[in-house]
């Protein structure tokens, strides 16, 4: 089974962007087990804006996880533009990854001693774009999430939320088809948490690229246009925000 | 993709220059200790070779008694100089024989002495074993005949005891017998056992065995065959000749040897050929641990970089992407040791060739089988932790602290 190679020679319309059915996640065996996913069924269109809320434990992270391929179900269908994700081996996850997910870590995971710049420009290098056109993109991303000027810095240099920028700038510097962001104003202030959400629903809105981004905030929450509220491994609800529609 | 790798490898390497460096020293120590002593090795073979080759070639020695194993010899009569003239008459295909009798002696010139060797000799000594007069003139007929007081110089002598002077015409004093300097023989060096060849005195056979020995005893025989007669062929026919001239019985065992330069020449590059490589294996097997010490560091590089691998393949990383990674880094690390390894056993290796008196032969296939070496060292050892960063579960190395 080969994946395509670019979102476009599968027509959105056939598809939904993905598709969960049943999902479940079990961690470890036997008796001391838990289970983090009891079952979710879920659907997100291209274009979408979701937020997902719980209490802690209550399988946000696990669900991302899944999402972006780093983790793999225990039972259940999940379906990435029509493309069954639990056949791919870990070499085709990763293809998947590469070519059609950002990712945006809870505390920003960007390589340490190392510029803000080469750290945009990490997943271009997988993809194998060349020096020069990766550069210019990493820039560009790096602008687009306001740190023109902070390229050469090095994550010790920055504050948290220029970090946070960083990530989200590596997460986008590909053009994905999705963005996955575990809390990405999980340690900002209220103030920069504002700018990384206004940044998020102008991506979203601008660059039509699908976000899901796992939050604890109502404030935050509030810029999706949809959100999902995990209990126990359920999703308990699933609502459009209205004002947002 | 590989010269990102290598780029990247090369700045892994510089932001932890010191353990970078520590981790090639194993590699460093392993390529500089092959290439030393295989550059020294073949040298010293080199210089036995042109050694023995200077000895004049097809050199037969004849000695009194029989060898009987390390340092010993039966007793035995010694020659006489009729022997050699036997064997010169006798034996075909014989160029030459020269009949050598030597002991030591006190050298005196004015206040200064040396003790030195003195070679009681005829003029087919020079030619057998082609030794040339840098100044003066071999021995007459006539000087030869009477035993008159004159002698050869060797260098070391002559710069013992009158410097830089010519020496030529001059007088020298051995033991009791005051010499007339007639040559002074080209300087040779050391010989292939380290003796000095020319620490030497050579005078008339007659006037050896007449004032210094006292005694008509020689105690060996060097026998120079035609270029085209077969060495061993002429070896046997001496032996046979002197058997006879020693009425032995056929029960009885030679108590004299004859020998073949080339069979020693041979005897003596294998041993040095054989030292050479025992070695370079020696020296081998430290560039074998060098590159385990490469495998530990890329192993706790590994531990202490999960983190980072867990970003790589987060942010689309193949585990081929990963294990080249690692692969390239260990790779530059041995083959960076290999460079410096190399360039500092070319520069020890100059200088102990310089010290050791041994010419300086640079075999330039060692010193790319080493490289190559290293290089692959860093890759098969840095494959086991490759593999391992290549195989991490991308959720688990991300948590991992």
């Amino acid at each position: 089974m080969k994946l395509v190679d670019s979102p476009s020679e599968v027509n959105p319309s056939d598809h939904p962007l993905i598709v969960f059915e049943g999902i479940r996640r079990v961690y470890g065996e036997g008796p001391g087990a838990v289970e983090a996913l009891r079952g979710i069924d879920v659907v997100i269109h291209e274009g979408d804006f979701l937020a997902v809320m719980g209490p802690s434990g209550s399988g946000k992270s696990t669900f991302l996880n899944i999402l972006g391929c780093l983790d793999t179900p225990s039972a259940g269908s999940y379906r990435f533009q029509g493309v069954e994700v639990g056949q791919l081996s870990s070499n085709q996850r990763a293809l998947l990854r590469r070519h059609y997910q950002g990712f945006v870590f809870q505390g920003f995971n960007l390589l340490k001693r190392t510029s803000a710049l080469e750290n945009v420009e990490l997943p271009l290098i997988y993809r194998g774009v060349p020096a020069e056109e990766r550069r210019a993109r990493a820039l560009q991303a790096l602008e687009t999430v306001g740190l023109k000027g902070w390229e050469s810095h090095t994550p010790g240099e920055l504050s948290g939320g220029q970090e946070q920028r960083v990530a989200i700038a590596r997460g986008i510097v590909t053009g994905p088809a999705m963005l996955l962001a575990d809390e990405p104003t999980g340690n900002l202030d209220t103030a920069r948490s504002r700018e990384i959400m206004e940044l998020l629903v102008s991506l979203n809105r601008d660059q039509g690229i699908t976000i899901v981004m796992i939050t604890h905030e109502q404030d935050m929450a509030a810029y999706a246009k949809r959100v999902i509220r995990f209990v126990d491994g359920l999703v308990e609800s699933d609502a459009r925000n209205g004002e947002r529609t | 993709m590989l010269w990102n790798t290598i780029l990247l490898a090369l700045r892994e390497i510089r932001r932890n220059l010191m353990r970078s460096f520590l981790t090639m020293l194993g590699i460093v120590i392993g390529v500089g200790a092959v290439i030393t002593l295989v550059t020294i090795g073949g040298g010293a073979t080199a210089q036995v070779t042109s050694e023995i080759a200077g000895l004049g070639s097809n050199l037969l020695i004849v000695t009194q008694g029989k060898r009987m194993g390390p340092g010993q010899r039966s007793t035995a009569p010694p020659f006489k100089r009729r022997d050699a003239l036997a064997i010169a008459r006798e034996v075909g295909s014989v160029a030459s024989v020269a009949p050598v009798a030597s002991g030591s002696v006190m050298a005196v010139f004015g206040n200064s002495n040396w003790s030195t060797s003195v070679t009681g000799t005829e003029n087919s000594y020079f030619k057998v074993r082609n030794l040339k007069l840098s100044s003066g003139r071999l021995f007459t007929d006539s000087e030869l005949r009477s035993g008159a007081a004159v002698c050869i110089l060797g260098e070391t002598v002559r710069n013992k005891l009158f410097g830089r002077r010519n020496v030529v015409d001059g007088k020298i004093r051995l033991g009791k017998v005051s010499c007339q300097i007639v040559g002074l023989l080209e300087p040779k060096g050391q010989s292939a056992m380290g003796r000095d060849q020319d620490d030497v005195v050579v005078i008339p056979l007659r006037t050896y065995q007449r004032r210094i020995a006292g005694n008509q005893d020689i105690s060996l025989l060097l026998v120079s065959a035609r270029e085209d007669a077969s060495t061993e062929r002429v070896q046997r026919d001496i032996r046979q000749l002197m058997r006879e001239r020693r009425h032995l019985s056929p029960s009885e065992d030679d108590n004299f040897d004859v020998r073949d330069m080339k069979e020693i020449a041979k005897t003596l590059t294998g041993t040095t050929k054989v030292l050479t490589a025992l070695l370079g294996a020696v020296a081998a097997v430290s560039l074998l641990v060098g590159g385990i010490g490469i495998m530990n560091i890329m192993l706790v590089s590994v531990t202490e970089r999960t983190r980072e691998i867990g970003i790589r393949l987060a942010v689309g990383a193949l585990e081929r992407d990963v294990l080249l990674q690692f692969l390239v880094e260990a790779a530059v690390l041995s083959s960076l040791g290999g460079l410096i390894g190399i360039a500092l056993a070319l520069a020890a290796s100059v200088r102990l060739a310089d010290v050791l008196d041994v010419p300086f032969v640079l075999n330039a296939g060692i010193v790319v089988v080493s490289f190559l070496f290293s290089a692959a060292i860093g890759v098969i050892f840095g494959y086991f932790p490759a593999r391992k960063a290549a195989r991490l579960d991308p959720i688990d190395a991300l948590r991992h602290e």
